[in-house]
């Protein structure tokens, strides 16, 4: 299964153009997010999740990426989709991939996505008591909180 | 044919149940600030001070309390970021730190000094001050590199204490990122001679005094 054939089936399944860089990177409709990995997983082969994280782009929302790999063809597939209109709900992958669970968990503690379908979604990183989540653009770093800060 | 081993069912922790930790720490958290003495000691040492002549017994045993207590500050083995690997090298026999008389222990309990070695995050700032509780008084602290002085390259981020002394009270800082064995060693002699000019109130030397760091 060569590069332009999976772009091929993208295409056909899902109407978009998949970009190549070094991998496969494909933006998505937030509908579709869990769709298309239950795809990756299961026609694609891709069965080692790599890692997933957020992006924070002000005004034009939050973009979650993920990243999952077929290590015997060997390919690199990139999903990234974008939660735009202050929306911070997300599918969760973690029904596809166990590995999926401590990567949601992280990217809620530092981005505060919810992703609906996590069995136990609460901070991994931060203590449970701390207010806001930090990489987002508009957490005040130097805000002076009790008891250290 | 392959014969699979069955996957063992782990209940997930749940981590409401630990709260002896938290119910702990409150016992930990009614000593007094600046008292480095107890009150009984010093209504005696002030009884003795104040009778005829009793000031040159009490200046006297000041003064062999204090070579005492100089000449044995263990330091809690208490290591937290790359400057612990420096603080690790001092211990070593390289440098050398017993010939001062200080012998890195592995409790808090037996301990005089806490070496702050590295950065403080929020969520270690209690542990870190659970374990200075948890050292019998007097107690001295040496807040090492730049990280424990004022939060470092991290100053600006979410997660850093900026300064180990809004946890603590500190003794001595010594700059360095990490600072050298040798900025180190000089970090001990100066509080060395700052714990020489302790006094029965137990307070600090100021800057300006002799020994204030």
């Amino acid at each position: 299964m060569t590069v332009a054939d999976v772009r091929a089936r993208i295409q056909e399944r899902f109407g978009v153009e998949a970009v190549v860089d070094g991998g496969v990177s494909v933006t998505l409709p937030r509908e579709r997010w869990q769709e298309f990995a239950r795809f990756a997983h299961d026609e694609l082969g891709c069965r080692y999740f790599n890692w997933l994280s957020a992006v924070d782009w002000k005004d034009q929302g939050f973009e979650v990426l993920c990243r999952v790999e077929n290590l015997d063809a060997p390919l690199v597939v990139t999903m990234r989709t974008r939660l735009t209109d202050g929306e911070t709900h997300c599918a969760s992958l973690t029904s596809l991939y166990r590995g999926a669970d401590w990567m949601e968990r992280e990217c809620y503690d530092m981005f505060g996505i919810v992703f609906d379908g996590h069995p136990d979604l609460r901070r991994i990183l931060l203590s449970d008591d701390w207010e806001g989540y930090p990489l987002r653009k508009s957490y005040a770093v130097d805000t002076p909180l009790a008891p250290y800060r | 044919m392959e014969v699979k081993r069955p996957i063992p069912q782990v209940p997930a922790p749940v981590w409401s149940e630990f709260k002896d930790l938290q119910e702990w720490e409150k016992y930990h958290q009614s000593r007094a600030t600046d008292d480095k003495t107890s009150n009984a000691l010093a209504s005696i040492a002030d009884a003795i001070h104040h009778m005829p002549g009793g000031w040159i017994v009490t200046t006297s045993t000041d003064k062999i309390f204090n070579w005492a207590r100089k000449s044995s500050i263990w330091p809690v083995t208490f290591g937290l970021a790359c400057c612990a690997i420096e603080m690790m090298a001092t211990f070593a026999s390289r440098f050398d730190v017993e010939r001062f008389g200080m012998v890195p222990w592995a409790s808090p309990r037996h301990s005089d000094l806490m070496i702050v070695s590295g950065t403080v995050t929020i969520k270690m700032a209690p542990m870190l001050k659970r374990i200075y509780d948890q050292m019998p008084d007097p107690k001295w602290v040496v807040s090492m590199g730049s990280c424990a002085n004022s939060g470092g390259p991290f100053r600006h981020g979410y997660h850093v204490v900026k300064g180990v002394d809004r946890v603590v009270p500190v003794d001595v800082y010594v700059p360095g990122c990490p600072p050298t064995p040798d900025s180190l060693m000089y970090g001990l002699l100066k509080l060395q001679a700052q714990v020489d000019e302790f006094q029965k109130t137990g307070k600090r030397p100021a800057a300006s005094e002799p020994g204030g760091a």
